[in-house]
């Protein structure tokens, strides 16, 4: 298994020890669950992954399948600022470039954000503060790490925003959010997030709430700057078209847990599970002429407080009949290997997916 | 920046001559039209037809209504002299008339007063600034514990609670039972500590009404901005979350404060009647007051002008402050 990820790979078997992994970020068996009125929601129930440096991984899944939620887990971001009676629960382990995030001080994670890791964010208008410049924000989240004065951090903050491609970064510096089209802000959030090199950067639909055109080039300065900086990256995404520019590696989220992992090709190209099948399905593709329709999935994701038992996507998934004993409803697949570094979790036979996907499904794609 | 507070002051002194045109016209006009005699209230309903006509001639209430409005502006601004009926008399600016009681000049009048109502408004918002932002972002930092419950319903009782309640109520206790402090009022000139001491009361009874209520909308504000995006940002920054709060979240939750506190103070430096006259405090609410009861019309009018005034000059300062705040403002 360790021989798997240090192939570069960026996702792998979960183990069960507690001792520091070799791969730079693992996060094992992560759960994060809310205390409500109505009851448990089980956010995240039991995330397993691994990644490199330099390596790109793809979360995908619908809203509320866990994704955002597991990235606010990474950063530490659940517990930090937590008012109130009713607290997060997070358990399980996250291990980053050898210190466990989940049992360590509070302070010294928050030491790590920003610096070590640190995020993009869907939004960038809201997610940048209205009352201060572009560059105020940038030099505030240097200096936090930095012991430099306020002039060589606003030269910091300049060239990086003229890094990400900002035109006349020294008069942009001064501009406030909104000021800015959505791309340049999304562009400055990236300056802000980079402004410190982390090692990792967690980007949470980075181009949803953009323009499709500006939408290209956001992804294309990503992958660049990832390039350069040779960070982890995570990218967070519902759209299948976004990882698939990006990633190595692909993580299908549903219901809080990985329904499927590989690496991007297999999971594009051989995906062995129905609820990718689905994604794709539903996919709109310029590549392909023959199909008129997308093929929705069916059906709603599923309430995290009432998970369905057995395979939490079986009331969705056309297959959920075909396994003996009514087992798809009462028994809870785990993530089985599928291929090479490639797993899915269901629970029809490995020859009858191989069979359903290139017979069934592969043409109508 | 400057482009914004020069047309703010240009839209405040447009304003200032609206609002003294609509003032003269509820005094001098509207009774005319109701029928009632301006002049009769200045000499009482027994008087003999020579001495109202006098008073008529005097206040030039004879005159066509334009020029009596020219007369009442002008002499705001430039002074003006009374000369109908005989004797001259000369009002310097600015003028606000005489009173009709004490045949006061009404500007010494208020002057005397506006001090005493400028020092209870302040010092109390000072106070309740203080406990109420305090309390809210406690409340809102610590929701659902009982330190929120329990804060959240003691400002329940500070909104609901009137001051003639509150107010005796501390006169009771703290001046006649507790023999603390001393009931009256000592001008500030004469000695601070005096001053101070009779002040103290009035403040914390003002204050609590109003520390209640920026308690309630500091939390209710704080519980949103904690809810923002961008305080999310501040905290994947690595920021320390006494500056998330202290800076990020509090800059965003000054803004509907702000508004708040310029009107409030606005409307106080008007007259807190209800204070001043629970706690005999001569200021201009007591003024006004007594004005009132005495059909008095030129110190209620100068007065109600005085608090126009306060009021203009506090939504000017907000206005100013809300730029400083938010850049957004600058542009529209």
């Amino acid at each position: 298994m360790t021989e798997l990820s240090k192939t570069g790979a960026a996702v792998g078997e979960p183990t069960s020890n507690s001792s520091a992994p070799s791969s730079f970020l693992e996060v094992r068996d992560l759960k994060v669950h809310f205390p409500t009125d109505d009851g448990l929601v089980k956010s995240v129930d039991g995330l397993s992954f691994q990644l490199e440096k330099g390596k790109t991984l793809g979360i995908v899944g619908e809203s509320g399948s866990g994704k955002s939620v597991t990235s606010l887990g990474i950063m530490g971001l659940h517990t930090a600022g937590q008012y109130g009676k009713r607290k997060a629960q997070l358990s399980g382990e996250i291990w980053l470039d050898g210190t466990e995030l989940l049992s360590a001080d509070p302070d010294h994670v928050r030491k790590l954000r920003g610096r070590q890791m640190a995020m993009i964010f869907q939004d960038p208008l809201s997610a940048l503060h209205p009352y201060y410049t572009i560059g105020q924000q940038i030099v505030e989240a240097y200096r936090i790490h930095h012991d430099v004065d306020k002039k060589t951090a606003k030269r910091r903050a300049v060239e990086m925003l003229d890094r990400v491609g900002i035109p006349q970064p020294d008069k942009r510096v001064d501009s406030y959010p909104h000021e800015f089209s959505g791309g340049m802000r999304q562009r400055a959030m990236i300056a802000m997030s980079l402004v410190n090199n982390p090692e990792l950067l967690i980007a949470d639909e980075p181009t949803t709430a953009l323009d499709v055109t500006v939408q290209a080039q956001i992804l294309d300065l990503i992958r660049d700057l990832q390039k350069e900086f040779g960070s982890a990256v995570i990218v967070i995404t519902h759209d299948l078209g976004v990882v698939a520019e990006l990633a190595d590696d692909i993580l299908v989220m549903y219901g809080g847990r990985c329904v499927e992992r590989g690496p991007a090709e297999k999971v594009f190209y051989e995906p062995r599970h129905p609820y990718t099948w689905g994604l794709l399905g539903s996919m709109p593709r310029l590549d392909r002429e023959q199909q008129e329709r997308l093929i929705p999935v069916k059906g709603s994701p599923p309430s995290l407080i009432n998970i369905p038992s057995g395979c939490a996507f079986n009331p969705r998934c056309p297959y959920a009949d075909l396994p003996k004993d009514n087992v798809t409803r009462t028994v809870r697949p785990e993530l089985a290997e599928v291929g090479s570094r490639h797993w899915a979790a269901c629970h029809l036979g490995k020859e009858q997916r191989e069979r359903i996907w290139t017979e069934e499904i592969a043409p109508k794609l | 920046m400057l482009a914004y507070l020069i047309r703010r002051l240009f839209a405040a002194a447009v304003m200032l001559v609206v609002i003294v045109l609509v003032v003269f016209s509820i005094f001098f006009l509207f009774p005319k039209w109701a029928g009632v005699d301006v002049a009769l209230s200045f000499v009482g309903k027994q008087a003999d037809p020579a001495a109202v006509e006098g008073v008529r001639q005097k206040l030039g209430l004879g005159e066509p209504i334009y020029t009596q409005a020219w007369e009442f502006f002008k002499g705001i601004f430039a002074g003006r002299t009374y000369s109908g009926g005989g004797d001259v008399t000369n009002c310097p600016a600015p003028c606000f008339g005489y009173s009709f009681r004490t045949e006061q000049s009404v500007w010494p009048v208020l002057t005397d007063r506006l001090p005493v109502t400028l020092g209870l408004a302040l010092g109390a918002a000072v106070l309740w600034l203080i406990f109420g932002l305090a309390a809210g972002v406690l409340s809102a930092l610590k929701r659902g514990t009982l330190w929120d419950r329990t804060a959240m319903v003691v400002a329940l009782a500070g909104v609901s609670l009137p001051i003639y309640f509150t107010g005796m109520l501390s006169l009771a206790i703290f001046v006649f039972g507790l023999k603390w402090f001393n009931g009256d009022y000592v001008p500030l000139e004469d000695s601070f500590s005096g001053w101070f001491g009779g002040m103290i009361l009035p403040w914390i009874t003002l204050a609590f009404l109003y520390a209640a209520m920026y308690a309630r909308i500091t939390r209710a504000t704080m519980l949103e901005v904690l809810g923002e995006d961008y305080i999310r940002t501040a905290r994947a920054k690595g920021l320390r979350e006494q500056t998330v709060i202290g800076k990020h979240a509090m800059r965003s939750t000054m803004t509907p404060i702000l508004t708040m506190l310029g009107m409030d103070l606005g409307a106080l430096i008007g007259g807190a009647i209800l204070t001043e006259t629970t706690f005999s405090l001569p200021g201009l609410g007591q003024a006004v007051l007594n004005a009132i009861k005495t059909q008095d019309l030129p110190i209620i009018l100068g007065v109600v002008l005085i608090t126009s005034l306060a009021v203009l000059i506090a939504n000017l300062v907000v206005d100013v402050m809300y730029a400083v705040i938010d850049p957004r403002v600058r542009l529209s």
